[in-house]
């Protein structure tokens, strides 16, 4: 379980509090207006935004100071790839980022590609992979990380509706091998539907408590409905 | 990151003893030593006033040339503007021989003169050291300048032609504010070159009316042997250089290092005599940079072949050389710039930049001070002359390799911390790679600058030794000067073959 525990993070003209827990397991769509600090919220829990008051748990122990230390992989809404390494590379980096790698960790780095369906496609750097294909490096290498909290901030954000789903379902079939926790970023309800059974509403410097998402749909608070655009 | 700091530290260290260091060294041996003579005196005065006017006539003359290039297009126009920057890693030496080519009572403006019954001048003295000056910096002036007219929305020019503005209304409404906000920088910045003027004075000055405060250094350092009076005059060099970048930091100073100059501004204004003026700057500027180059290659191809053995002994002596200082400039750059990114320090970057206020020699009597009662400092002469040079260099590494440092940690510095890519991983796995193209041309300029360096190892060298230049500059004192062309044909060739190297190697494969 993810507890945040009177947490308070101060930016300039800017703050945002959360008092809320995730369930393992559970799948949450963080959602809520541009510059509500929604990528805040995940980036003080990977690690990346510094805390200015409260705690951030994991399993009811506070989670270490590096990133890489947290139990978390994170997907960014862009450069998740590094442009001068092959896609093998880039995922082998989950593994050891130094490189070096035994026989059977390459083994296990060819079969993430196979995985999210990119077999041959490893030599390729970044630059020759369609935007889809990039989003599929970079899930290889969480499944890879093997992490049990995976937090993605729009990462499909420049794919169309279509890749977006499919995207999407390749993300809950990851999760259901898995079992990892999911908080993902996004703008558009729809995206909450097809993937998160909660919701956690980001709005007027709060991060609200997860709401199971069939109940915040059809019983919207106010925040939400003003972002939605409901009457 | 704790070994960031250390090697950082370190790097900054080095530095610090390298231009402070010395400074107190030379100091300490300046105590004992007398006032300073008229001689002294005037040497003050001429680097103070040669400096000035140089600026003064590179730029006065690169107004004219600048707003020629930005108004005309022609076939050849970034060919030339791509040779405008060429300057800065032509050997010094190389140009003063070409200019004597071009100016000197041999050369062809003399040969004319006398065909047509006058007197042939004498490139020698006060007025040699303006015109290669100007032969250096007019180029830097006119791509600085260059940069200020191109900066000018291309959407004003098209609006003044559609109000009908005249020449001089545009030179009144967009020029001359442009030319106000850029002209104190390039000034400035020729005024700081020229203060540090060695082997021009060298080469063409010397005498009581044309000798640098740098050349009064050297020789009183190598004829008199008078240590406490050549620490003296380092003192007043360095404080000369420390006030004029003082004063430049607080004005901006354009950057005229980048791409893009080949751009070219459509514009509707420009008709009549103005083309004939036009045409007679860009021409009589072309020609100015290119037939003393031209000279040299001319003189220098037939004798290629029979080159005398000291000066291919030289020449390799001086790629050891340059390669050397290019890795220890990188060697000092890289850490430095780790450090001012990770720490967002202004300071530290600030301190890498402290060699544009220091002099070679000024370091070189510095280290000599403090090598002499240690051991035979002539034994150093080439250690020392890599690392003098590898100093000279590191504003401009640091220039190149601080900002792509930042952004390559903004863009991919979560990535790199999320999966734990940290020391050693880090620096070989993403900075390494994506820095490739700014440390290719960082290391190619400071090859470069090495490569043509008469400075530092004139105070060195014993009779045996010699680097390139060196060696290029004793023929020319020698009057061999069929010799001291090809030398210095082979001398401008690998100065730009070791750049283009460097820098095409950054380049070749590199990923965007």
């Amino acid at each position: 379980m993810l507890t945040l525990e009177g947490m308070r993070v101060e930016m300039e003209g800017f703050t945002l509090d959360a008092e809320l827990s995730v369930p393992t397991g559970a799948r949450v769509a963080v959602l809520g207006p541009s510059g509500a600090g929604k990528s805040t919220l995940l980036g003080a829990i990977a690690g990346f935004q510094p805390v200015a008051a409260g705690r951030v748990l994991w399993k009811g122990a506070a989670m270490p100071a590096a990133p890489a230390k947290r139990p978390v992989s994170m997907v960014f809404q862009d450069n998740n790839l590094f442009p001068h390494l092959s896609a093998f590379d880039n995922v082998a980096m989950g593994l050891s980022p130094s490189l070096r790698l035994s026989e059977a960790e390459r083994v296990r780095v060819g079969g993430a590609l196979q995985r999210v369906g990119l077999n041959g496609y490893g030599d390729r750097k970044p630059g020759r992979l369609s935007g889809g294909q990039v989003a599929r490096v970079a899930l290889a290498r969480v499944l890879l990380r093997d992490r049990p909290l995976l937090l993605l901030d729009e990462p499909f954000g420049a794919l169309g509706p279509a890749l977006k789903a499919e995207m999407l379902s390749l993300v809950a079939d990851l999760l259901d091998e898995t079992g990892a926790t999911l908080m993902m970023v996004s703008h558009e309800p729809q995206d909450a539907r097809l993937i998160a059974d909660h919701v956690v509403l980001v709005a007027e410097g709060r991060a609200h408590a997860p709401v199971s998402t069939g109940e915040i749909f059809a019983n919207p608070p106010e925040a939400l409905r003003d972002y939605l655009g409901q009457a | 990151m704790t070994r960031t700091t250390t090697l950082g530290a370190l790097a900054l260290g080095v530095v610090v003893c390298l231009t402070l260091g010395t400074l107190v060294a030379v100091a300490w041996r300046a105590e004992g030593a007398g006032g300073f003579g008229p001689a002294d005196w005037a040497a003050i005065r001429f680097t103070l006033w040669q400096a000035a006017l140089s600026a003064a006539l590179s730029v006065a003359l690169a107004v004219p040339v600048a707003r020629a290039l930005a108004r005309r297009r022609f076939p050849g126009r970034g060919i030339l503007i791509t040779l405008l920057g060429a300057p800065f890693i032509l050997p010094v030496i190389v140009a003063v021989l070409g200019l004597l080519a071009v100016f000197g009572r041999a050369g062809i403006l003399s040969q004319a003169l006398i065909w047509a019954g006058l007197e042939p001048v004498s490139i020698y003295g006060w007025h040699g050291v303006i015109i290669a000056h100007v032969f250096f910096n007019l180029p830097l002036a006119t791509r600085l300048i260059l940069q200020g007219w191109l900066a000018i929305p291309a959407e004003r020019f098209r609006l003044a032609a559609s109000l009908g503005f005249a020449p001089s209304d545009i030179f009144r409404v967009f020029e001359r504010p442009m030319l106000r906000e850029v002209v104190p920088g390039a000034l400035l910045v020729i005024f700081l070159i020229c203060l540090t003027s060695f082997a021009v004075a060298l080469a063409l000055g010397g005498g009581p009316r044309a000798t640098t405060v740098e050349l009064a250094i050297y020789q009183a350092f190598r004829f008199d042997f008078d240590l406490g009076k050549a620490a003296l005059l380092a003192l007043v060099q360095f404080a000369m250089g420390a006030g004029a970048a003082l004063i430049a930091f607080r004005v901006a100073i354009p950057g005229g290092m980048g791409g893009g100059l080949d751009r070219a501004v459509t514009r509707w204004d420009g008709g009549g005599w103005l083309v004939v003026q036009d045409v007679l700057c860009i021409g009589l500027a072309a020609l100015f940079l290119v037939l003393p180059l031209s000279m040299i290659v001319a003189r220098g191809v037939p004798e290629l072949m029979s080159l005398p053995g000291s000066v291919i002994e030289a020449a390799g002596l001086s790629i050891v050389v340059s390669l050397s200082s290019a890795l220890l400039c990188l060697s000092l750059a890289l850490p430095i710039a780790a450090l001012a990114v990770r720490r967002g320090s202004a300071l530290v970057e600030g301190v890498g930049y402290l060699t544009i206020a220091a002099s070679p020699l000024v370091i070189g009597t510095g280290l000599f001070v403090v090598v002499f009662p240690i051991m035979d400092p002539f034994a150093l002469a080439l250690p020392v002359t890599a690392l003098v040079n590898a100093a000279m260099a590191l504003p401009f590494a640091l220039r190149a390799l601080t900002p792509a440092l930042a952004g390559i940690e903004t863009n991919f510095g979560p990535l790199a911390d999320q999966l734990g890519l940290a020391g050693w991983a880090r620096f070989r796995r993403l900075w390494l790679p994506r820095l490739r193209r700014p440390l290719g041309f960082s290391g190619g300029l400071a090859a470069a600058l090495s490569m043509g360096d008469l400075g530092v190892i004139t105070m060195f060298a014993d009779p045996q030794t010699a680097t390139l230049p060196l060696q290029m500059y004793r023929l020319m004192g020698a009057y061999r000067m069929d010799d001291a062309a090809a030398a210095g044909l082979l001398l401008l060739s690998l100065s730009l073959v070791i750049f283009w190297i460097f820098d095409r190697g950054g380049r070749v494969d590199a990923d965007a």
